[in-house]
């Protein structure tokens, strides 16, 4: 279960955002994560505590194909991120690695910052606790569903290399 | 099926494939930058994988921080170049690289009908020849690399048909920015965006680059054009390996057509901080500028230079604007040397740089202070993109940028031209 505060954010929060490119060459999670929405929120990385969630509108992640972007949001300790919908391959990354994304609009319109969150990633369930809203997730396509059920993409490819011997 | 569909259809060895439909590729090209390489190559390893699928068909290209910006990218670099000398790799550097998006069309590295995979969101750009190109993460990279596979989920295609011949210094640039200040830039999301008509027939390969370029501005998986004769001569002399025209069927299933006559269109400009912010020059022309920047994956090809020292020749750059050139590879360079392009752009006060991303990702040669204003090239005006949060980018296109960096304000050529 993810339990954390709400850290609301508008439409098309692009990966420049996220994180600036000129950071791209940190590797360190935590490191990016101090830096995590400084072009547009630069006290979020003070602010932000472990477990909280961002909560976004349309598109959230357009822009860059950087992997570092997902990276940094957990980086800060986000647990995971609640938006209308989020751009292509920003969603393929989050899925890589392993920030939980959630498209419920509901929820994003119900939820006002400072607001508590509760998640259950298996039910897809957001309940707003502050407000004692409950709504559910659009669940992920099946075939998404599977690759995180087996360990992620790359725990799969190395199952089927270790099989091809 | 449509273009989209049909590539993606031959390269998962099947007859057809649905909208929506999550399937496994086969690619013929996967590329990285020094951006991103470096997370593929530690999941390559990660993977204990002992070679790439194919090292002919794998590819990094050392353009965002290159020449080597500090010493992490200098790291960076090193260390990329290690890796592809171990594993036999494609490896475009100094000697006859540049900008990724402009370099492997050049090369004939990717080629119409391909599908290719690469680690920057602007791989769109190579739909321009009729392939199916698309960005991705760096994991995802990594496996295709290891695998020569990676998933997709089938897009839909919308189909853009633009009518009407293009007025003079109306550009690739403006029909791109048009099309995603009409659309918004989640107006594509996960779709495939198909450009056709009249205007896209008469557009050069390069305008079709540029285009394809920002069809992820609009959220889009690719922008795609149907090779044509145009494309064939491009082509022509880059390679050996045969490819594969794809047109879509007359009773294909679009997600969307959509019409617009550009016959009176004007120069278009996105303004502060979103490339769906857009505006014809006309309504913005008092505003100031302080840098120019002329180049990038979306406007550093020859047509661009040539559109830009029309502009140029004769006339002098305004003494308060920076205008900095940016050929987008070797190739380009070279051919606007022996134009005598370059000595337009010297002779008029702009600074030619060295080929690089450079500008655009906020990387370095030419980062914006606080307050200051950019008309770019380039293809996204995000909020402290090309340096300061407190900074702003105008995209537009070449032509518009030569024009402001001599009045030092966003202008419209022909007032340049005409006076």
């Amino acid at each position: 279960m993810i339990r954390g505060k709400v850290h609301k954010f508008g439409k098309n929060i692009d990966t420049d955002a996220i994180i600036a490119a000129k950071y791209a060459n940190i590797t360190d999670p935590l490191e990016l994560g101090k830096h995590c929405m400084e072009n547009i929120d630069p006290d979020f990385g003070k602010r932000v505590e472990k477990g909280d969630i961002i909560v976004a509108t349309t598109n959230f992640g357009c822009g860059s194909s950087r992997e570092i972007a997902p990276v940094t949001i957990k980086g800060a300790g986000v647990a995971a991120v609640v938006a209308k919908s989020f751009a292509r391959i920003f969603f393929r990354n989050a899925i890589n690695t392993g920030l939980p994304l959630l498209e419920c609009a509901e929820a994003v319109d119900a939820s006002d910052p400072g607001d508590t969150l509760e998640i259950d990633l298996s039910t897809g369930t957001v309940r707003n606790v502050t407000k004692n809203l409950v709504f559910s997730a659009v669940p992920y396509p099946e075939f998404v569903t599977e690759l995180i059920a087996a360990g992620g993409l790359v725990e799969s490819v190395m199952k089927k290399m270790g099989r091809g011997g | 099926m449509t273009l989209a569909e049909k590539i993606l259809s031959a390269h998962t060895g099947r007859e057809s494939v649905k909208v929506g439909e999550f399937v496994n590729v086969k690619v013929d090209m996967v590329m990285a930058s020094d951006l991103t390489a470096h997370i593929a190559a530690d999941q390559f390893e990660k993977m204990g994988a002992k070679r790439p699928f194919d090292p002919h068909k794998v590819v990094f290209v050392m353009d965002h921080f290159f020449p080597n910006k500090d010493v992490a990218a200098a790291e960076q670099i090193r260390r990329l170049r290690e890796f592809s000398k171990k594993h036999d790799l494609l490896f475009i550097e100094a000697i006859d690289g540049g900008i990724e998006h402009v370099c492997l069309p050049e090369k004939g590295l990717v080629l119409p009908g391909d599908v290719v995979v690469g680690a920057d969101s602007h791989t769109c750009t190579y739909g321009a020849l009729g392939a199916f190109a698309t960005g991705m993460g760096s994991t995802d990279i990594a496996v295709a690399m290891v695998t020569g596979e990676i998933w997709m989920k089938v897009p839909p295609t919308i189909k853009f048909n633009y009518q009407g011949k293009l007025p003079p210094w109306v550009t690739g640039k403006d029909l791109i920015l048009y099309t995603i200040g009409r659309i918004t830039v989640d107006g594509a999301l996960y779709a495939a965006m198909e450009f056709t008509g009249e205007a896209i027939e008469e557009l050069s390969m390069d305008g079709r680059f540029t285009m394809a370029n920002m069809a992820v501005e609009a959220g889009a998986k690719t922008g795609i054009v149907a090779a044509d004769e145009k494309t064939k001569a491009y082509m022509a002399g880059r390679t050996t390996r045969p490819y594969k025209v794809y047109t879509t069927d007359s009773a294909a299933d679009y997600a969307a057509i959509v019409d617009y006559d550009v016959s009176k269109l004007e120069p278009q400009v996105a303004i502060p901080h979103s490339p769906d912010n857009v505006r014809s020059i006309g309504e913005v022309s008092d505003v100031r500028v302080d840098q120019v920047v002329i180049g990038s994956c979306t406007n550093g090809r020859l047509e661009d230079f040539e559109y830009a020292a029309r502009i140029l020749r004769d006339r002098r750059v305004h003494r308060d604007v920076r205008c900095i050139v940016i050929p987008g590879s070797q190739e380009v360079y070279l051919a606007a040397l022996r134009a005598g392009i370059i000595e337009v752009f010297v002779r008029a006060g702009a600074v030619v740089g060295p080929p690089t991303c450079g500008p655009c990702v906020g990387g370095h040669m030419g980062i914006l202070a606080a307050g200051e204003r950019c008309a770019s090239t380039t293809n996204r005006n995000f909020i402290g993109r090309m340096g300061s949060p407190r900074s702003e980018i105008y995209l537009v296109n070449p032509a518009v940028a030569a024009a402001s960096a001599i009045t030092g304000r966003l202008t419209d050529p022909k007032e340049v031209v005409d006076r």
